[in-house]
This record gives structure tokens, sequence and C-alpha cells, in this order.
């Protein structure tokens, strides 16, 4: 049976772990991508102390599913793997984990970087920071739609 | 008469609530969905107010205003995802 190539979870992740077994038993791949995102102590000026994540179950899945077809169809990869985490975090907890394997390096890291701009814009998640001064959304960056566009791909998130 | 299941997430879930149904006519589309939400009360239409930056799914796809939403639908409507 195939491992699961999407995961949204609480829990912390092992990355050594999860390349691992992204690599198992395909002595073809020549090359591991790995992107982790972790949680700063700081954003927009402001203290971060811990920052809530939240998703739509069911939708979450889907979505980052098929980002990782359009990552297998259009980059000469082998495989993906995502982990995305939800609830409450503190800074330097890892939050994401973008995995990719292929013969070469180029494509490993192109569909790396192509996962983690389409996350960002199209994943239906939603992180609430707590600061100094209160609760706050965190607001969507022009800057990762503009991202996006790099590999053709229109994206109008923070777009208002 | 069509009823869909509408969700709200983040700020917009803070205001309304995690969902609610609606009644629609056949053949509605999403945009007429946050018309007939905007017009339920005063905090649905600060809330889901044109001019917001409100992004949309339609059975958990992402979506624009002009989709149809078919019997039993699901219409979700959320600020700009900030996931990653």
């Amino acid at each position: 049976m195939d491992r699961a190539r999407v995961s949204i979870q609480t829990e912390d992740f092992d990355l050594s772990a999860e390349v691992a077994a992204l690599r198992a038993a395909d002595a073809g791949v020549g090359a591991v991508a790995a992107f982790v995102g972790t949680v700063r102590d700081r954003n927009d000026g402001l203290g971060v102390s811990s920052m809530e994540l939240e998703h739509y179950p069911g939708m979450t899945e889907k979505a980052i599913e098929a980002m990782i077809d359009a990552a297998l169809f259009r980059f000469d990869i082998h495989a993906a793997r995502v982990i995305h985490r939800v609830g409450l975090l503190q800074p330097q907890d890892q939050i994401v984990l973008v995995a990719v394997t292929s013969a070469h390096r180029g494509e490993a890291f192109q569909a790396c970087e192509f996962l983690m701009d389409y996350l960002k814009t199209q994943a239906p998640f939603w992180k609430k920071e707590h600061t100094p001064e209160g609760a706050r959304w965190v607001d969507a960056r022009v800057s990762d739609d503009d991202a996006m566009k790099r590999w053709d791909l229109a994206s109008a998130n923070a777009a208002a | 008469m069509n009823t869909v299941t509408i969700r709200y997430f983040a700020s917009i879930r803070e205001v309304l609530g995690t969902g609610e149904k609606l009644d629609v006519r056949e053949g509605a589309t999403v945009g007429e969905v946050r018309d007939a939400l905007i017009a339920r009360s005063p905090g649905h239409a600060a809330a889901l107010a044109r001019g917001k930056a409100l992004r949309c799914a339609l059975n958990q796809s992402l979506s624009d205003e002009a989709a149809a939403v078919g019997q039993g639908a699901e219409v979700a409507f959320f600020p700009p995802v900030t996931g990653g």
C-alpha cells in the first residue's frame, strides 16, 4: 500500500524519518530536496509568543494532493511528501515539510519550491499569532502571489 | 429549492460562527449565495461585505463567484490563506 502523500496533523514530524521513507526502495533516486518551515518569534513588527493554525478539513488534503499531482506532471520527480501541522505552535516549532525525490537535483529543487509557493497561495490554512498587543490574524502576502508567476500560474490570494 | 451548507473559517468564523444552512434557487451562483448571506444580518453584511478580500470554495475546491452551486453543495467563505 502506498504511504500517504499528504498529512495534516497536530503532532511534530521527524525530517530524517520522512526522507528515509520517501526514498526507501527506490534506488533510482539521486536527489532529495526538503523544505521545513518553522515558527519565528517575530512577525510584522511584533513579537510572537505562539501561533494557532486553522484549516479546512477535507479541502486541505484534497488541495495539497492536487498540488502534488501538478508537481509530478510538471517536473521529472519520483515522489513528494507534504506534512502540515495545525493547532497551537510555539516559536521554533516545525510547521510544514515539503520533500521531493528525483534522479537529479535540478528537478527536486524546483518541484520543492513550486510546492511551497503553491501551498502558500492556495492551501486553506489560516494563522493567528499571539503578540504583546493581543491576538491577530496573519495577513496574506502579495509577494507569495508574485512567487507563483515564476511558474506561469496566476494567483490572486492576497489581492484585495 | 436547494439547501446548501455554508462554512466559515478564520476571522469570518469568529464573527459568524462555523457555518449555517441556506436555501437558494436552482442554478444559483456562489455570488448569489454571498448576497443572500449578506442580507441575513448586519453582522453578515459586515463580515462578507463586497470590497473585503474574501475567497470562496465550492464543494471543497477553490472557486470564483460565477460558479453555479449544485444540489446540496458546500460553499465556504474565508480570508486569503496564510499557510505554509
